[in-house]
């Protein structure tokens, strides 16, 4: 996405030099400086010594650059009276995220496509109820999953908050599919099933190999969603079962004698990295991901 | 019989994954609805008391504390948010070059969790180490910029810390409306002398306000339930200067062990949310209703 291509082709070459025109440029390219700051300031703290950042402050260029910060952040740095750096965490973060957005993006698929293309009795009901879920709060649900996790023995695992995200996530997944699905045209359905083709076949045959767009924007939406969740982190697990949004908070939380803020701000870029790095390999998933969400 | 037994698998897929989505979402939500009408405490099981826990929450100083920031926080963050995207989406609509590195650059903030928004914001703020401090060290040392540790003013310190991490979106949502105005509409206000100011304020925003609104009721949603980046920026402090709805909400089922008065909190939280999507959805069913009968 921050590749190249300028979009607007038909555009005619800048010949305007009017002042309005400068002024567009410096607010607009102040302003995106402003927005880098932010993380910018973050990950140059990274590449700094605790004592450079101590004595001048969070916002400075690094007077020597150190990458210490990160084998330390990685794995040595304590977390709650555990000297394991972020690493089990990350860890945690990817069982949770990979298989929960794998499972509620597929079966979201079959679900969208039931709905929107093999219609069946209730299913306008059925898809009001799922997709209130994109609106229910968490906090009305934090209880009852206290208690599920608790009678199927799931508490504080991995896999209980696969289980969560995969459910929860289904009311996204099935929405996004079944308003892309919605538009392939009942004709190539009809033709299908006088061809004898099944549920199964069709959605094979036909659904499936339509779906890459669609798929790759419920992927990004839920892989973004999950790995940044925390809420669901910090009830469900405790110490080492925890994502590593909830360690980041006990990370922040922890008092050493010297603050470590190099090595705090190492940590806090790992954990950033993957939800970055997919934003910006699929940008264009991901901005069509927020309008397709937005227009619910 | 026998159809319907070859026709099984096809059902199972049918029906399980739908039915736990929806039969979870009915049944959390009636369950959590029960709990709050009972003396529940530490488990889920009590007397039923009526509406004694709604009055007991509504009469803490924790609650009130948290809706009246809920009321700033919601308002400031998001019509402030609403604007920034607004101006973004403008800036960005005048042809500008690099539009594409620009959009990546206000939108990144949006791939962050809040927890990760939240640890940045709570340096940059910080009086003793972020931008108080460095220009303190640039000579003005009389500068303050303490909201972070101040009363008054610490919800702010959200306020823009979600601005910064939600503007993107709204920019984005602008900007695809921007370029989706009919272009004879523009061309017609042009012909007739239109000069960019009344270009926008009379022809091209009015045609905007259905996303505006839209924009701003995901923005709502998004305020009412804010909790990480309470957490992560002031961990609701100073003191519980900055609680909101969800953070009580936390507080009372597994701080306090009051399952009974965080599940009042939590429909509190749902009611106050459906305040606000009951009348947009009711005026998105009247609109589509007025444009099938058209």
């Amino acid at each position: 996405m921050a590749s190249g291509n300028m979009s607007n082709a038909g555009v005619p070459p800048m010949r305007d030099r009017s002042w309005g025109r400068v002024a567009v440029y410096v607010v607009v390219w102040a302003l995106a400086v402003g927005y880098l700051v932010p993380f910018g300031v973050v990950l140059l703290n990274s590449f700094r010594t605790a004592e450079e950042i101590a004595q001048t402050s969070m916002i400075g260029w690094p007077t020597n650059w150190v990458f210490g910060n990160y084998t330390a952040a990685w794995a040595t740095y304590c977390i709650a009276q555990t000297c394991s750096g972020i690493q089990p965490y990350m860890w945690n973060s990817a069982l949770v995220t990979v298989p929960a957005t794998i499972l509620s993006t597929l079966l979201g698929a079959v679900a969208g496509y039931s709905i929107s293309l093999w219609r069946f009795r209730g299913d306008a009901w059925i898809f009001g109820l799922v997709t209130m879920g994109v609106f229910l709060p968490e906090q009305m649900r934090l209880i009852p999953w206290t208690i599920v996790l608790r009678d199927l023995g799931m508490t504080n695992t991995i896999a209980g908050l696969v289980m969560i995200h995969t459910i929860q996530g289904l009311s996204f997944t099935t929405l996004f599919c079944r308003n892309y699905y919605v538009a392939i045209p009942v004709d190539l359905m009809k033709a299908a099933r006088i061809d004898g083709a099944g549920f199964f076949r069709i959605f094979w045959r036909i659904v499936l190999p339509l779906s890459p767009p669609i798929l790759i924007v419920t992927v990004i939406w839920q892989f973004t969603h999950i790995w940044n969740e925390f809420l669901y982190g910090v009830t469900f697990t405790t110490g080492q079962q925890q994502p590593v949004t909830a360690a980041l908070i006990a990370l922040s939380a922890s008092v050493a004698d010297v603050p470590q803020h190099g090595i705090q701000s190492a940590a806090v870029v790992v954990a950033a990295l993957p939800t970055l790095l997919v934003y910006l390999f699929g940008g264009r998933y991901f901005v069509r991901g927020l309008t397709a969400g937005a227009v619910k | 019989m026998k159809l319907n037994l070859r026709r099984l698998p096809e059902y199972l897929v049918i029906w399980v994954p739908l039915l736990l989505a929806a039969g979870q979402i009915v049944t959390f939500a009636l369950w959590t609805t029960w709990i709050s009408f009972t003396s529940a405490t530490l488990m889920p099981s009590g007397d039923w008391v009526g509406l004694k826990n709604y009055t007991n929450v509504l009469a803490t100083r924790n609650w009130k504390i948290a809706f009246d920031n809920l009321l700033i926080f919601g308002f400031g963050f998001v019509v402030l948010t609403a604007l920034t995207g607004l101006f973004l989406a403008i800036l960005l609509d005048q042809r500008i070059r690099g539009e594409n590195v620009l959009r990546s650059i206000f939108l990144y903030p949006l791939a962050l969790s809040f927890v990760v928004t939240g640890t940045a914001w709570s340096w940059l703020l910080n009086p003793g180490m972020g931008v108080q401090k460095l220009v303190n060290d640039l000579g003005w040392t009389g500068f303050r910029f303490d909201w972070l540790v101040d009363r008054d003013m610490a919800i702010w310190t959200i306020v823009i810390a979600g601005i910064w991490q939600s503007s993107g979106f709204a920019m984005a949502l602008f900007l695809a409306g921007l370029r989706s105005v009919e272009p004879d509409l523009v061309k017609a206000a042009q012909i007739d002398g239109a000069g960019p100011f009344r270009l926008y304020t009379r022809v091209i925003l009015p045609s905007l306000w259905p996303i505006v609104i839209a924009v701003m009721v995901i923005l709502i949603q998004t305020a009412i339930r804010t909790f990480d980046l309470v957490r992560a920026l002031t961990g609701g402090g100073p003191g519980i200067a900055t609680q909101l709805p969800a953070l009580v909400v936390y507080d009372f089922m597994f701080q306090r062990g009051q399952l009974g008065r965080g599940s009042a909190a939590a429909v509190l939280m749902l009611l106050t949310l459906a305040a606000v999507l009951l009348p947009y959805g009711i005026w998105k069913y009247v609109q589509r209703r007025r444009a099938a009968n058209a």
